[in-house]
């Protein structure tokens, strides 16, 4: 969430990375590889969205099946050791990414698709227009994240569809906030000036011309949502308000939780999942926190800027 | 003055919005789970079983409008009826209130001040040693869910140190009192999950305290002090860290609800008795006017202290009046 803040506060930034130019997606993989924390961060995305596809290259056993002995410390035949029921954790734990990470991913695309068409038309359109909408973004800001999420969560029945509507729900406003400054920064531009007296109707300005200056705070904006929504649905579903019966990192913890691993002396089936989001969590901050860099000079270490023609 | 009637504004119109989503939710959802809770409800008494037949619709047989005001009303006068447990609400809520108000307060508190102080340290000595290490490790620890920060220190401190307790707010058999030996015992149970807090939210002051500190210190007014030729203590404390403080106050009452959430879980982490804990217990046991009081709770506590730090903000910033 923080990430994003320091973007209002140095004020208005070109967009360094444009889709208008040409061979961007090259200077950007440059600004990535050059960066010591872009590369982690996307080291580690990589690594999970691996796991997440082919879980079973490295998980050999069934996940859910209780086949074991229960309560098994760490050993070659299963690393994690087993749960009580006697289910092998390293297995659960490589199979859960997939959901972890779709559940992410969701959330956080239709939360950055709803929080850039809310904050860029309430600063293009302005006038009662941005004042309403602006209200409601500042409502959801100030509502507290987790209860309203415990509230909502637990009228509808429990299911991934639940939980990404829920956290979807929750989690836009902020960044819409950031694309509404970002978009009145742009306002006065001479190339919005030029579509206007083209005669363009506003939903064009604002799909096809502001919203592709953009990018690079759009993509901050996802992967800022990403580490928000990486604990929060986690911690849904330590509280048990996820689907119970859906194998993911969160439900890993609410059973661990539930069964009382810590006591038990079985610790590896509460850390390993928690280990496991606050990693991709982690990754997701660390592209972020560079992509800051990247995109805002001012927090740069040293490097001179190379001038961009935006 | 219009900054302030704003801000008014605001806070009138969210608690609005947080009092509809109640309102609401039980009326939309599908499955109507209020009907089912309700019907657990026979055997109280008339005006606590009417108070909760508004609060989710149910039998009542009247316009929906004045239905709402209704809702509203008792929402005001504090009837928000009983608990699955058949105690009030209030009572319920209110005996939680200290505890979760002490971990939460402390913890923020202490969060921001080391989060300030190393802010503005490493901003003032960019690229020295405390700055190469403090803040990018704290920033990556501070996106770490803070169950986890307290299931770890579960695992060292109570589970193989055993130095302290697993679970609670103080041993079981002791009394409630002022002595020594009680204070000490709420003191140790309170540690982790105060911690576990503490971790997690200082890493988000260091972060944004640093880059104020790092916009303010290119100003001006930094530049005429250094050419005064102030002491630089002086110039860090008095020109820029005032400064530069400004945007974390309102940050700091904006992540109050952030906070207040990861009290929830660290208080479910540690089965510390809290608002949290109550929360977490009122959705297993399907006790939902309980759980919508607490929302109620919660969104309160934001509201009065985004207001406090927006009064704190106008007193401090001349800007903010006339804008």
């Amino acid at each position: 969430m923080s990430t994003a803040t320091i973007i209002s506060e140095a004020g208005p930034l070109e967009p360094v990375v444009s889709t208008q130019e040409q061979g961007s997606p090259a200077r950007f993989m440059q600004a990535v590889l050059r960066n010591r924390k872009a590369t982690a961060g996307a080291l580690i995305l990589l690594l999970m969205v691996f796991v997440a596809a082919f879980p079973g290259l490295i998980g050999r056993d069934d996940p859910q099946a209780a086949i074991y002995g229960q309560d098994l410390g760490p050993s070659w035949q299963h690393l994690l050791g087993t749960t009580q029921l006697g289910q092998d954790v390293f297995s659960q734990l490589i199979w859960g990414t997939r959901l972890t990470l779709i559940v992410t991913v969701v959330v956080s695309a239709i939360a950055t698709v709803i929080s850039m068409i809310i904050g860029v038309t309430a600063a293009y359109v302005g006038g009662l227009t941005d004042r309403s909408l602006s209200l409601l973004t500042d409502i959801f800001l100030i509502l507290p994240t987790l209860p309203l999420l415990i509230v909502l969560a637990s009228y509808l029945p429990p299911g991934t569809v639940t939980l990404i509507l829920v956290l979807t729900l929750t989690s836009w406003a902020f960044q819409a906030r950031q694309l509404r400054s970002q978009g009145l920064s742009l306002r006065a531009r001479d190339f919005l000036a030029a579509a206007r007296v083209r005669g363009e109707r506003t939903s064009y300005i604002i799909l096809f011309e502001i919203i592709p200056t953009m990018t690079s705070l759009i993509v901050a904006s996802f992967l800022g949502l990403s580490v928000f929504v990486v604990g929060f649905a986690a911690g849904l579903q330590f509280l048990g308000l996820g689907n119970s019966t859906e194998l993911t990192w969160g439900t890993m913890l609410y059973y661990a939780q539930q069964g009382g691993a810590l006591e038990a002396g079985n610790a590896w089936w509460a850390l390993a999942p928690g280990a496991a989001v606050a990693v991709l969590g982690a990754g997701f901050a660390l592209v972020n926190y560079a992509f800051d860099e990247i995109g805002n000079p001012a927090l740069r270490p040293v490097r001179k800027r190379a001038r961009t023609t935006a | 003055m219009r900054y302030i009637t704003r801000r008014v504004g605001l806070f009138v119109i969210t608690l609005w919005a947080a009092l509809t989503v109640n309102f609401i939710i039980p009326r939309v959802m599908p499955g109507n789970e209020a009907t089912a809770v309700l019907a657990t409800f026979r055997d109280v008494n008339p005006a606590a079983l009417h108070a909760l037949q508004i609060e989710f619709g149910v039998n009542v047989h009247q316009n929906l409008f004045v239905t709402y005001l209704q809702y509203i009303a008792n929402c005001f006068t504090g009837q928000f009826g009983l608990t699955a447990q058949r105690v009030p609400v209030l009572t319920e809520i209110a005996g939680k209130i200290p505890w979760t108000l002490a971990l939460v307060g402390v913890t923020t508190i202490i969060a921001f001040a080391i989060g300030t102080l190393v802010g503005v340290l490493s901003a003032w000595r960019r690229g020295g040693r405390l700055d190469g290490i403090l803040p990018p490790m704290l920033f990556i620890v501070a996106t770490f869910p803070v169950f986890f920060v307290g299931l770890l220190l579960l695992f060292v401190f109570a589970v193989t140190l055993n130095w302290l307790p697993l679970s609670s707010n103080y041993s079981i058999g002791a009394t409630p009192s002022l002595s020594l030996s009680f204070v000490g015992d709420v003191f140790t149970h309170a540690l982790l999950p105060g911690l576990s807090l503490v971790i997690v939210t200082a890493g988000l002051w260091i972060y944004s305290m640093r880059n104020n500190m790092i916009t303010t210190l290119a100003e001006d007014y930094v530049k005429m002090g250094r050419a005064k030729g102030l002491p630089s203590w002086r110039i860090m404390t008095d020109y820029a860290a005032r400064n530069a403080i400004l945007p974390n106050l309102t940050g700091f009452a904006m992540q109050l609800g952030y906070v207040l959430g990861g009290s929830i879980l660290v208080e479910y982490t540690f089965s510390y008795p809290g608002l949290g804990y109550l929360f977490y217990t009122s959705t297993t046991d399907h006790d939902l006017p309980l759980m919508q009081a607490l929302f109620l709770v919660y969104t309160l506590a934001v509201l009065v202290c985004v207001l406090l730090a927006d009064f704190l903000t106008a007193g401090l910033d001349p800007r903010t009046r006339d804008a």
